[in-house]
């Protein structure tokens, strides 16, 4: 097996006397479709901003294979763009390539068709001379998918990209970055709160529960037993209808409100 | 051709030379404004902008104490306020409406101060006027290479930092994300707005220069989907109002009641905002129209 593209090695981060995150390990490999599950809270963005190399973990390792300049493609979340910002999605594309880079851009033939081909690649020709603010907000995923993808990253992340997203679009974003991360060998790490998305095109699982996590494939870690352990007290992991619903044992529970919520 | 422009252009305007200079520095200006005005729109701190070009009244004040040009007065002030906001946080998107209120209310302080004891010297108010509200046919030709010299630097600047400023003013994530050093870039853009906003206060005056700012950048804005063609529409507009401006104030020497010419700030403020609501009310009529 290659080198994993990303290796988080017991990742440990405390603000003030809470610990966000307590102990997380796991590894990404190029290709694989990853799901980082967990409730609002349960130290998602705090995990991916540490991955991003915006804060230092207390204790633990974070290794991305080829460093992480480049390497690392990110979607944030809620990205909402003011509709009369003057930026055509083709701009926002063409900045995920040279955005970093000081001087002018120099338009040239060979920019211009890898911007063209991003855009194919995630079904946004369409629309990539709008404004986009002015997109829908699926639209604006792919736009930013592509934005992300496009300096040829080994590890994609995305937080929280279907959370204001329509069922359809979710889908269809879900589609295609599972594509995505089979066709150009690319590991995705994708954040959500609602696993069921997710469960058709997941790989593995990364789930999060009071800053700390347990991975492997759906079925290793969605179970009973497992999720149990790692919340520290009973909860039952249904299955209805090929969809997963997490329910606390105890309803009086703080965790009570993740497994009424898992219901859509 | 020749009666019909001097039916337009009084006899003396291009000849003269106050107004050639005024052309000249008003163009300079303008471009260096417009540009930084398109960030500035795109960033959400016309506040700061505005702020920055009041609190120039300070400096334009203190220049004319001290007996120096109002070019470095107005600079030196904005940019001094610039830094002082920095600290106080402008950086994030709560604090930065205080930063900027905190700062001008003290700006204008001093301003108060200053200016009162500028008519004491003098015993006439036409040095505020021409603090506040600019002056432009009576620019001393020896501030041109100042004015020069600082509109290269900001335009030196802006280029230089293009793409990271437009990704960091889109979203600081997303620059983040790529490892921008996302507040240093957000200090720059500062500075870069406070000498373009000292610039500005020099010939429109310290008061209007947020006009030259915002105005000839929200219009671009709304013609056109594009930023590279943003930055050059504003600067056009810009030149355009300011030329255009200067010329029907020279006019109006001649316009009855005769021997009162109107300020040219005046004309050039009120052609930013026609500009601007003609745009406003085309989009209005057809709301998907932009190119």
């Amino acid at each position: 097996m290659d080198q994993p593209a990303l290796d988080v090695a017991s990742v440990t981060v405390q603000f003030g006397s809470r610990r966000v995150l307590d102990g997380v390990t796991f590894q990404l490999r190029r290709g694989e479709f990853t799901g980082l599950i967990g409730s609002n809270g349960a130290g998602k963005t705090t995990l991916l901003r540490v991955i991003l190399g915006q804060q230092s973990p207390d204790q633990g390792t974070v290794t991305i294979a080829g460093g992480r300049h480049g390497a690392v493609g990110y979607v944030p979340q809620k990205f909402l763009l003011d509709p009369d910002m003057p930026l055509r999605g083709r701009d926002l594309v063409a900045l995920g390539l040279d955005g970093h880079r000081l001087g002018l851009p120099r338009p040239s033939r060979q920019r211009r068709e890898r911007v063209q081909a991003m855009l194919a690649a995630v079904g946004a020709e369409r629309f990539a001379d709008a404004r986009v603010g002015r997109l829908s907000g699926g639209e604006q995923q792919r736009i930013l998918i592509a934005h992300a993808l496009i300096s040829e990253p080994q590890l994609l992340l995305l937080d929280e990209p279907l959370a204001n997203l329509d069922l359809r679009s979710a889908k269809e974003v879900v589609s295609l970055l599972a594509q995505i991360a089979r066709e150009q060998r690319i590991a995705v790490l994708i954040s959500a709160h609602e696993m069921n998305p997710l469960l058709p095109v997941m790989d593995r699982v990364v789930y999060l529960a009071d800053g700390r996590a347990v991975s492997g494939t759906t079925d290793e870690v969605i179970r009973t037993d497992v999720l149990s352990h790692l919340y520290g007290h009973h909860v039952d992991v249904l299955r209805l209808h090929g969809r997963v619903v997490v329910v606390a044992g105890d309803i009086d529970d703080h965790h009570a409100d993740h497994g009424v919520l898992e219901v859509d | 051709m020749a009666t019909l422009l001097h039916a337009i252009v009084e006899p003396g305007f291009f000849s003269s030379a106050p107004v050639r200079l005024a052309a000249e520095m008003g163009a300079l200006v303008a471009i260096v404004a417009a540009v930084v005005g398109v960030f500035t729109v795109v960033r959400g701190q016309a506040f700061s902008g505005e702020a920055l070009g009041d609190i120039g009244a300070t400096g334009g004040a203190s220049a004319y104490l001290a007996g120096i040009s109002s070019v470095w007065g107005f600079v030196g002030i904005s940019v001094l306020a610039a830094a002082a906001m920095e600290l106080i946080g402008v950086q994030r998107a709560r604090g930065r409406d205080i930063a900027t209120g905190v700062v001008l209310g003290a700006g204008f302080g001093l301003a108060a101060l200053l200016i009162y004891l500028g008519t004491l010297q003098t015993s006439t108010s036409g040095s505020t006027v021409t603090i506040l509200f600019g002056s432009p046919f009576t620019l001393s030709p020896s501030d041109l290479p100042l004015v020069l010299g600082f509109g290269a630097l900001v335009l030196v600047t802006l280029a230089a930092l293009y793409r990271p400023l437009l990704l960091a003013s889109i979203s600081p994530e997303l620059a983040a994300a790529r490892g921008l050093p996302v507040r240093l870039i957000g200090v720059a853009y500062l500075m870069a707005l406070a000498v373009a906003v000292a610039l500005s206060a020099v010939t429109i005056g310290a008061i209007l220069s947020t006009a030259l700012l915002v105005g000839p950048a929200a219009t671009a804005l709304a013609l056109t989907n594009r930023p590279g063609r943003a930055l050059a529409l504003a600067a056009m507009i810009g030149v355009a109002a300011t030329w255009l401006g200067l010329l029907l104030a020279y006019d109006s020497y001649y316009w009855p009641p005769r021997h009162h010419g109107w300020p040219p700030s005046f004309f050039i403020v009120a052609l930013v905002l026609i500009g601007y609501l003609a745009v406003a009310a085309r989009r209005g009529g057809g709301r998907r129209g932009a190119r």
